[in-house]
């Protein structure tokens, strides 16, 4: 069963990967990067426990703080002005 | 105690696959979101619920309590300031009636 979720999450990864791809606002791809960070911690988790070592947790609590950090630093560059003259200019 | 951790596996797993469909199918913004919310927080829930039943011992139950804890706050966090972000840079929602005005 944990296989399977793990399996499960990558799929889901994939799937984020098509939406990020395909996204056609700057905010399409920041959620697709956001829901792969957070899958991303999952699935550390689920390998630790398939390979017997569960240390990875360690690795997945810094996962989440670094995935907000980036989330939250990539908005606040939205809002700036360089931002959104570049945005303006690709319409 | 193994049936348990499969089941809340399971239902993790489905909760995951929907909500990816949904990423990709939605086709708005904002709905975009809400399935993405969906597997953040109550996908993620089950997939450690279920993974806490398997854990050997206990100091590895505490370190996903606290996994699950900070995806809790964090991800309602971000969507939050993701939401602000599109509305405040103009991203309209697409509307029904909007259809029938033009």
């Amino acid at each position: 069963m944990l296989i399977a979720a793990t399996i499960a999450i990558l799929v889901v990864m994939i799937m984020s990967i098509l939406r990020a791809v395909l996204g056609p606002t700057f905010y399409d791809r920041i959620l697709a990067v956001n829901m792969i960070g957070t899958k991303t911690v999952l699935l550390i988790s689920l390998l630790g426990f398939v390979m017997g070592r569960p240390e990875f947790l360690d690795i997945a609590i810094v996962y989440a703080l670094i995935n907000f950090i980036s989330v939250i630093g990539v908005l606040h560059y939205s809002d700036s002005s360089v931002f959104k003259r570049s945005n303006e200019h690709k319409k | 105690m193994d049936i348990t951790s499969a089941l809340f596996l399971l239902i993790g797993s489905f909760l995951c696959l929907s909500g990816g469909v949904g990423i990709l199918r939605f086709p708005d913004f904002y709905t975009r979101m809400h399935a993405a919310g969906v597997t953040d927080t109550l996908a993620t829930a089950m997939i450690l619920i279920g993974l806490m039943l398997q854990s050997p011992d206990a100091l590895v139950v505490i370190k996903l309590i606290i996994i699950l804890l900070m995806t809790l706050f964090i991800s309602p966090t971000a969507s939050h300031a993701l939401a602000s972000a599109a509305i405040h840079n103009n991203l309209k929602p697409v509307l029904e009636n909007k259809k029938d005005n033009e």
